[in-house]
């Protein structure tokens, strides 16, 4: 359907564009027309497709809701009288077998066979409006391509019309940018105003008990108190401070010795490197961590705890033997290693951006490499190389898949990184991936998280984008 | 400075002299310790690369073979009804025999049997109903079959189930690994290369589990992707870059891009599930969606590639288009972006590499639920590689560990080819002015 549609309108196209081409030709016959004849196809073209191509997007986005609304106008009593979520289910099954499909649902009695005369209704209503939006289509199409034709002249200055209209092309392009911005945020906040209606902002961000699960009925929100987010927060910031411990020291000494030290020819090997790692998915990463790095270090550390039971540290020996595969080091560990070239690459620019004479000047006072690095380069460049930390960071709390398969999911106020704690982007995942009604609390609470999420991340870059911009004019 | 500042010309055998030695000894020793920092650094970085992709390796190769075994059966017409095919129960018919060939009799309650058919896929029984189904005159005959080993039973050919792990902690009885190790004496047991895995969708059981699906449902993602991002991003790159004036709005879409760069990918599933999914209504888990979804991801990426190819032609190549007459679109679609294409393309391949890789927007899409078989379309549910890489990993099957190792892998192998690409094209076309 869609495929024919689409050729149809490329041949139309087409044939305008050839239309517009001729009659440029035969009305510039001995005269110097303005624009080339291309340029008169290509407007005619414009102006026959872009007016038919509006009005089928138009019927592709609205014809669904309206055919719906079609239907529930006349909706006969006796489904009327259903509850609200059974009469969904039945319109659903409605446009399901209108379109020839099997009922998802077992209808009984009368339903049954008002299913079968309402999907008829549906298919009736569906069909008419196909074929309006056909002729309204076509219509569209012809009255764009004669004013077109109509205005084919010697003098007609074709080709600024058409730039204007790619000049314009590529503006939409870039508000895109702008759409997808306001898209995310108008999603998330409309969502959570909806979640914030039941569960107060301050008891969201401060409360201590998070149990979304047991709040499944309705009427339990707000009254188990099982919507605090705070044990999420602590459990995110652990693991993002464990990943920056690993990724920081390691990130900054390669991308001191790569900018420093490193030949061409190390450089040429060590970046790729770098980059392999920077490339690999980060559900890798969580496999990595789920399957090879969490039971090797839970042997280690219940191995450690089988020498220190019984002993004197016996109670820290009895707890390293329970430790298990999920802790927050693990997932905090594996972060860790994915953020390394990503501290290093961004480090490794900033230090390459101080000036020259900087270092020369060190090293006419008689300092060494590391006492220049440390002296004079490392402070130069300190804005700079917070700023990327920064957006390692954002990085850290916004990473998902990796805390989803190696982190856990119970919610502890801990800062133990043996621990299994769980983060904002787990409970995203874990309430949105159940089997889940969409209006529930549950499903709204991970909107919530994500509205945190976002603003939290968006801070931090915007902080980190005026740091390095600062530092970048400072020596430019 | 005056003469009576400096020092005597011929210093004396300064006593400090061996201060300064000692001195200039430790802060050469400083030096080389913080060389050695950095190169330790960088070893370990390659050091984890290193254990990661040697430990999926080692995980993973095994997946790329397996084992299948080839008996012959009695298609016995008294357990057959000729009127009902569809209707006998294979599996049992296959295990009674192999149990009858290795001189064991059955139990009353058949725990024997069952035991035998735990060593064959689901896939024997079903061959077998397929092919009495297409041709009744089977019954009564004594047919081969070739059909691929029980998931447990391969793991023991592959040495990952030991006898020496207790009984109970295995998923195979000692009685089992006797039977296995008398089917493998009489060789009906082969090994091979395992192309199931490439040319089946997901599946429960883990020896019928593929690839397949999810790769065609990667790849269909990746086009819709691909489709939109590429053009949006080129085109909204080349406006910000050639055409817009430096004003208040293209200063907030500048800020814009950036920000949207950094954006937990997360963030993007909740708005494909808020707009795509519960507001437009298009088909949940559908590659359409997908790509929609990582379209938008990938779209400032691609701008901001395109952007700096974009800059690096010279402006000298503008000014002498606009002199020859063009006009400002003309000298960039026919001269600039023409020039700027290796590093567009580029950064678009790395972008989509970068894509195919991506996992939790997909997830919270409904990509997570279980898709046999093969998608068939924008449309239809479909998986995709890493998703099945997710969904694998949670699988309680000790078969499944093996072909996560494996599917990461394929994930992998087309991510590196991607890689190629772009490198090769960054080499091959590539100008510096």
């Amino acid at each position: 359907m869609i495929l024919l549609v689409l050729i149809l309108l490329i041949g139309f196209s087409a044939a305008a564009y050839w239309a517009g081409r001729r009659l440029a030709r035969r009305r510039a016959a001995g005269t110097r027309a303005h624009s080339s004849l291309g340029y008169h196809g290509a407007y005619v073209l414009l102006w026959a497709a872009i007016p038919a191509l509006v009005v089928l997007i138009l019927m592709a986005v609205f014809s669904t809701g309206i055919q719906y609304q079609l239907l529930l106008a006349d909706a006969p009593e006796a489904i009327r009288a259903l509850d609200p979520m059974r009469q969904g289910a039945f319109w659903y099954d409605v446009l399901t077998v209108a379109d020839g499909g099997t009922p998802q649902q077992i209808w009984a009695g009368p339903q049954a066979e008002l299913l079968q005369s309402e999907a008829q209704r549906a298919a009736r209503i569906g069909g008419l409006m196909t074929l309006g939006g056909a002729v309204a289509a076509v219509l569209a199409g012809l009255i764009g391509l004669g004013l077109a034709l109509r205005r084919v002249a010697p003098q007609f200055r074709a080709r600024n019309r058409v730039e204007g209209w790619i000049a314009a092309f590529l503006f939409v392009c870039s508000a895109i940018a702008i759409l997808t911005t306001l898209g995310i945020i108008a999603s998330l906040l409309f969502e959570s105003l909806r979640f914030f209606q039941s569960v107060s902002p301050l008891e969201f961000l401060f409360g201590t008990q998070w149990s979304p699960q047991i709040a499944i009925r309705a009427d339990q929100v707000g009254q188990t108190g099982g919507f605090g987010a705070a044990p999420l927060f602590v459990g995110t910031f652990l693991i993002m401070m464990i990943a920056m411990l690993v990724a920081g020291p390691i990130g900054l000494f390669s991308a001191i010795y790569l900018s420093e030290y490193a030949g061409p020819r190390q450089r040429a090997i060590i970046k790729p490197v770098l980059e392999i790692l920077a490339g690999v998915p980060t559900v890798v990463y969580g496999f990595f961590a789920a399957l090879t790095v969490g039971p090797a270090l839970r042997g280690f550390f219940n191995g450690v705890g089988a020498q220190l039971a019984g002993g004197p540290l016996d109670s820290l020996g009895q707890y390293l033997m329970l430790v298990q595969n999920q802790m927050a080091l693990v997932a905090g560990g594996v972060m860790g290693i994915m953020l390394i070239p990503f501290v290093s690459s961004l480090s490794d620019d900033i230090i390459n951006a101080v000036p020259q004479s900087l270092r020369d000047g060190s090293y006419a006072m008689g300092a060494t490499k590391s006492e220049t690095v440390k002296r004079v380069l490392l402070p130069a460049a300190l804005p700079g190389i917070a700023g990327a930390f920064l957006l390692a960071v954002s990085r850290a709390i916004g990473e998902t898949m990796i805390v989803t398969m190696a982190a856990g999911l119970a919610a502890r106020m801990t800062l133990n990184p043996l621990d299994t704690v769980t983060t904002v982007t787990v409970q995203i995942v874990t309430l949105l991936t159940g089997d889940q009604e969409f209006n529930s609390p549950k499903t709204l609470a991970a909107f919530g998280l994500g509205l945190t999420l976002f603003i939290v991340t968006l801070g931090l870059n915007i902080i980190a984008q005026q740091i390095v911009q600062r530092y970048r004019e400072q020596y430019d | 400075m005056t003469d009576a500042a400096l020092p005597p010309a011929v210093a004396p055998a300064r006593p400090a002299t061996a201060a300064i030695q000692k001195r200039l000894k430790a802060r050469y020793a400083r030096e080389k310790r913080f060389r050695a920092y950095g190169l330790i650094a960088i070893g370990i970085a390659v050091l984890f690369l290193a254990v990661l992709l040697g430990s999926i390796v080692k995980q993973g190769y095994s997946a790329f073979y397996t084992h299948a075994v080839t008996a012959e059966v009695y298609l016995d017409p008294a357990v057959i009804d000729a009127s009902n095919p569809g209707g006998a129960n294979y599996d049992q018919l296959i295990a009674s025999q192999q149990l009858a060939e290795l001189g064991v009799a059955d139990d009353e309650r058949g725990t024997r049997s069952t035991a035998m058919r735990a060593l064959f896929s689901p896939d024997a029984g079903f061959g077998l109903r397929e092919r009495v189904i297409e041709d009744p005159s089977l019954i009564g005959q004594t047919i081969e079959f070739t059909a691929p080993i029980g998931d447990d039973a391969d793991l023991y050919f592959k040495d990952d189930i030991s006898r020496d792990t207790p009984q109970a902690q295995r998923r195979l009885s000692d009685e089992q690994l006797a039977w296995l190790d008398r089917m493998e004496q009489s060789g009906a047991v082969t090994s091979g290369f395992n192309s199931d895995f490439f040319t089946r969708g997901d599946s429960t059981q883990p020896e019928l589990a593929g690839v397949l699906g999810a790769v065609i449902g990667s790849a269909l993602m990746l086009l819709v992707t691909g489709l939109l991002a590429i053009p949006i991003g080129v085109g909204a790159a080349v406006y910000l870059e050639e055409f817009a004036r430096k004003n208040r709005i293209t200063a907030f879409i500048e800020v814009n891009i950036n920000n949207l760069a950094a954006v937990p990918s997360i963030v993007y599933g909740l708005l494909g599930l808020a707009v795509f999914i519960n507001w437009m209504h298009l088909p949940r888990a559908s590659p359409l969606v997908g790509g929609l979804v990582l379209a938008l991801m990938s779209l400032p990426t691609i701008i901001i590639a395109t952007r700096s190819a974009l800059k690096a032609v010279p402006p000298s190549i503008r000014e002498a288009a606009l002199a020859m007459g063009a006009s400002r679109t003309q000298s960039v679609f026919h001269h600039v972006l023409p020039l700027a294409m290796p590093g567009v393309m580029t950064g678009a391949i790395l972008a989509m590499a970068h894509a195919l890789g991506e996992t939790a927007p997909l997830l919270l899409i409904g990509m997570v639920s279980f898709t046999p078989g093969i998608p068939e379309g924008l449309t239809s549910p479909s998986g995709a590689l890493p998703v099945l890489v997710y969904i694998w990993e949670n699988a309680s099957e000790r078969a499944f560990h093996e072909r996560t190792a494996a599917a990461i892998l394929v994930l992998l192998a087309f991510m590196i080819v991607m890689n190629l690409v772009a490198i090769v094209l960054r080499r091959r076309f590539e100008r510096r002015w």
